[in-house]
């Protein structure tokens, strides 16, 4: 089959929008129920501790230099949430350690 | 990060607001440059021109369901399953955008609501929900000044640049998106004991996932969307939050 990319891009980028946009129209009072309150409250952040591990030791040549950014991008991120740094740090350790290890 | 009253809305202009995101955007506008430099690549193999992945991150600006993407485009899979693939990959979007509903006034208009659902990236939600009170649109609107021309830009470089990176390069560069959201789930940890001992659930139940038989083989996107869903319903049961130590 013959699939055009700009269709694609149309496609994805268009489910993408529903997804994001349904909600934030719909949903105009303020919900009361305690248990979807601390449920959205919780989402977040176990949605992106999901995709973090193990995804980041496997995105790297060597599962060690992977298991490295993943330390230091905790250790960092413990100290500043500043998103340059902690995102930096990791780059750079994934770096120096595999001029050593390949 | 911010240190102004709960009273934002009234008693700071948008103006400042609009300022005050750009400077909040600085960090996050690089650490988008780095992790679409590493999408463009992706996307060069996948067939796609500088222009056309571009125009894919400057309207979807999510890294997870770009990748997803341009994945599936050099399968050449059909349209129907690329539409499934990026609904799972971005299905954490509608639970923040749940979430992020709850954070702005609820005399916000509906165009700011249509152009703040535009920008829902992860990074937006993280730097605005620790924001006090409600959430003004303006902050939203300068951190995305700067971040979403980073990751456009970013991603049309990776593309041009692509083979020409050294594979240390792509690899060391590759960590940067699990760095971004590292950024947002370990400072929040920090101040809440409950989200640390979560986070720390939620990846090791994402590693099992990844070992234990049958299971390993369902994909990671459905992996997430399953555990994101198990995962908080538990917490929210056991813990749920109070008025106001959720701020």
């Amino acid at each position: 089959m013959n699939h055009n990319i700009y269709i694609y891009i149309l496609i994805t980028v268009g489910v993408t929008y529903l997804i994001r946009v349904i909600p934030m129209t719909v949903l105009r009072r303020e919900i009361k129920s305690q248990f979807l309150k601390s449920f959205l409250y919780y989402v977040p952040y176990i949605t992106l501790a999901v995709m973090t591990f193990p995804a980041i030791i496997h995105s790297t040549q060597s599962i060690w230099s992977g298991i490295a950014a993943l330390v230091v991008g905790i250790a960092v991120a413990w100290f500043t949430s500043n998103l340059f740094w902690v995102a930096g740090s990791a780059c750079v350790v994934v770096f120096i350690l595999e001029l050593i290890l390949i | 990060m911010s240190k102004d009253s709960p009273l934002n809305q009234l008693g700071i202009s948008n103006r400042q607001k609009f300022v005050e995101g750009m400077k909040t955007g600085i960090p996050i506008a690089l650490g988008y440059f780095a992790v679409s430099l590493s999408l463009g690549i992706h996307a060069k193999a996948a067939g796609l021109s500088a222009f056309q992945a571009s125009l894919t991150s400057f309207f979807m600006l999510a890294s997870a369901g770009e990748y997803a993407t341009f994945s599936l485009i050099a399968e050449s899979a059909g349209y129907v399953a690329i539409a499934v693939m990026v609904l799972i990959a971005n299905a954490r979007y509608f639970l923040m955008s749940c979430a992020f509903s709850q954070r702005i006034s609820k005399e916000t208009s509906l165009a700011k609501r249509i152009l703040l659902s535009f920008y829902l990236t992860d990074e937006m939600f993280g730097a605005s929900i620790s924001q006090p009170g409600y959430v003004n649109p303006f902050f939203c609107f300068g951190i995305m000044a700067l971040a979403q021309p980073a990751w456009t830009i970013g991603t049309g470089v990776g593309v041009v640049l692509g083979n020409a990176l050294p594979a240390g390069i792509v690899s060391a560069l590759s960590v940067s998106l699990y760095g971004m959201f590292l950024a947002v789930i370990i400072p929040a940890g920090k101040k809440n004991k409950i989200i640390l001992g979560l986070v720390t659930v939620s990846m090791l139940a994402s590693y099992l996932c990844t070992v234990i038989p049958y299971i390993k083989e369902v994909s990671s996107g459905i992996i997430t969307i399953i555990l994101t869903l198990l995962i908080s319903s538990i917490a929210a049961l056991l813990f749920p939050v109070k008025e106001e130590t959720s701020k």
